[in-house]
């Protein structure tokens, strides 16, 4: 048995009694959702906390409600998420949460631990004896980047699919903690750093995701993988528009998830479309552009040169289902 | 290979129910239910593989939604209903899932299969009558290395049909 290491559990009621927990322990202490994220990586001792605040008991992190936008409790398990009919107007986050890891794995991951997930790279998610014998790694008790052994920075790769979805969704998620809420873009709460991916403090818990009203808007989710199931993302494309009845593209947001170590928007994908129709050419030249900013490194599945060449392919196929094309058979490849 | 350099928490009453059963059992935090399933209450029809969460082979019912048992942590269970292969024969008439699996060749070495059949119960709870396409979504995160899947489809399908009171 791959046992676990030993630590504290605790398991509040409340939101606030989880946050006095975590202002009680620093940053010793992490909140525990799924678990499918945490325990694995602990499993592995890449993360060894002391005290685990279990955050499945608090009621309020489940509500999911739908005013004038979408109010998400992080509580929500990807499962319920992908279910919920009120996810039709936000497709890109149903299809999203839809394609994370495996049904079992989705019945028991929340939205909050995606969000959170910890980043990834194949030199850093490996046991214990695997990394000890090629002396760590810079992420974790070493010294070096193996991946760009030239590197000063981690660059291990953000592998959550509903985060590039909801960046191109605009959303926004609470931090709650002793000292009060406060609201961050989801697009400002990643830092391109594989070792300090997150704006969060530790003592701050994410409570909600509010996702602005999708009105007159067309989203869609695609996603790169070797397997049609279980496997992390190794390209996710986020894609929305707002178009006028005329066709003409009045908004839009493209953002690229597993293309670095965070998730971030292309601003050059709004630039390349706003104005224009969905039509072949604005398609191929928006696709170049975004493909541009993708700038895969030799730290996940498959080759990278192949990588930033399918980029390309996989933002048009998005565009395309967004002009009305059905692309049902391409996308069961995936 | 638990960090010595630690204090062992303490190990702390936790009672849930299994396959109807009540059960109560001591465990430290660190315990998940797989461990608690095999260790402490014997109950070792539960297989483990990966232990990360990979292979599915770990695959039980909690409060009816299939879970891994390697990645939840037994004293979160309490209170809760736990479902495993032990459950579902009825005496010694087997589930007609158990009895699709042996008759249509589903179950070769048989280490996916008590996972497998988990998650085929969770899909025929909610959706009776599935095509394949959707049962093959439904073990998608359940690997098997012997059969190539192909028997475990045709099973979970005859067993579908069986419990709709169809005609074999
Ligand atoms: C085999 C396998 C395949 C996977 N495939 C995918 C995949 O394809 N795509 C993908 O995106 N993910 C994948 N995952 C990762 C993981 O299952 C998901 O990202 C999941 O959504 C994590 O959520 P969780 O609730 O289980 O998080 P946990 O494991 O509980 O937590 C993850 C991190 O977030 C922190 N955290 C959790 N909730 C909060 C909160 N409310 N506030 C503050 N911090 C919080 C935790 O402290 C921890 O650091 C996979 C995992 C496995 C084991
Ligand atoms: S043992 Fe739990 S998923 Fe492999
Ligand atoms: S029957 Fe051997 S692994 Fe599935």
């Amino acid at each position: 048995m791959m046992r676990l290491p030993d630590f504290e559990l605790r398991r509040p009621r409340t939101l606030a009694e989880a946050a006095t927990i975590l202002a009680g322990e620093g940053p010793a202490a992490r909140p525990l959702a799924g678990g499918t994220d945490l325990l694995p990586n602990m499993k592995r001792r890449q993360q060894t906390p002391r005290v685990l605040v279990a955050l499945g008991e608090i009621p309020g992190l489940r509500t999911f409600t739908n005013g004038a936008a979408l109010a998400i409790g992080a509580g929500t398990t990807l499962a319920a998420l992908a279910a919920d009919t009120r996810m039709a107007q936000y497709g890109a986050l149903a299809q999203a949460a839809a394609r994370v890891a495996s049904p079992q794995l989705r019945n028991q991951a929340t939205l909050g631990g995606n969000l959170c997930l910890d980043t990834r790279c194949s030199y850093y998610d490996q046991s214990e004896p695997w990394r000890r014998a090629i002396g760590c790694c810079l992420k974790k008790d070493g010294d070096t980047c193996w991946v760009a052994t030239a590197s000063r920075r981690c660059v291990a790769v953000s592998s959550s699919d509903c985060a590039p979805a909801l960046v191109a969704l605009g959303a926004r998620v609470r931090l709650v903690s002793r000292e009060g809420t406060r609201e961050v873009a989801l697009e400002d709460f990643y830092r391109d750093d594989g070792m300090d991916h997150l704006v969060k403090r530790p003592d701050e818990i994410l409570s909600a995701v509010d996702v602005p009203d999708a009105q007159g808007w067309r989203s869609t989710y695609w996603k790169l993988r070797r397997r049609g199931a279980i496997d992390f993302p190794v390209l996710g494309v986020a894609a929305a528009v707002k178009r006028d009845t005329a066709g003409t593209i009045e908004a839009a947001r493209v953002a690229l998830g597993a293309a670095g170590s965070r998730p971030f928007l292309v601003p050059q994908a709004s630039e390349a479309l706003i104005g224009r129709t969905l039509d072949d050419a604005t398609i191929a030249a928006t696709a170049r552009r975004v493909a541009a900013r993708a700038k895969p490194v030799d730290n996940t599945d498959f080759e990278t040169r192949w990588r930033k060449d399918v980029a390309t392919q996989l933002v048009s196929y998005a565009l395309r289902e967004l002009r009305g094309e059905d692309l049902g058979a391409i996308r069961r490849r995936f | 290979m638990n960090d010595s350099t630690r204090p062992a928490s303490p190990r702390e009453p936790c009672e849930f129910s299994v396959n109807g059963e009540p059960v109560a059992i001591a465990c430290a935090a660190h315990v998940t239910l797989l461990e608690a399933l095999r260790e402490e209450l014997g109950l070792t029809g539960t297989k483990h593989g990966c232990e990360l969460g990979e292979c599915g082979a770990c695959t039980v019912l909690l409060d009816g939604a299939s879970v891994l048992s390697c990645l939840v942590l037994a004293q979160t269970c309490a209170g809760r209903q736990v479902e495993t292969v032990e459950g579902l024969a009825d005496g010694p008439g087997l589930h007609p899932l158990q009895a699709a699996f042996a008759d249509l060749g589903g179950s070769q070495c048989g280490y996916c299969t008590p996972g497998m059949l988990m998650s085929a119960k969770q899909l025929l709870a909610a959706e009776p009558a599935p095509d394949r396409a959707r049962i093959r979504e439904a073990i998608g995160g359940n690997l098997c290395r012997c059969t190539g899947y192909q028997q475990i489809v045709d099973a979970i399908a005859h067993a579908a049909a069986v419990m709709r009171g169809e005609p074999a």
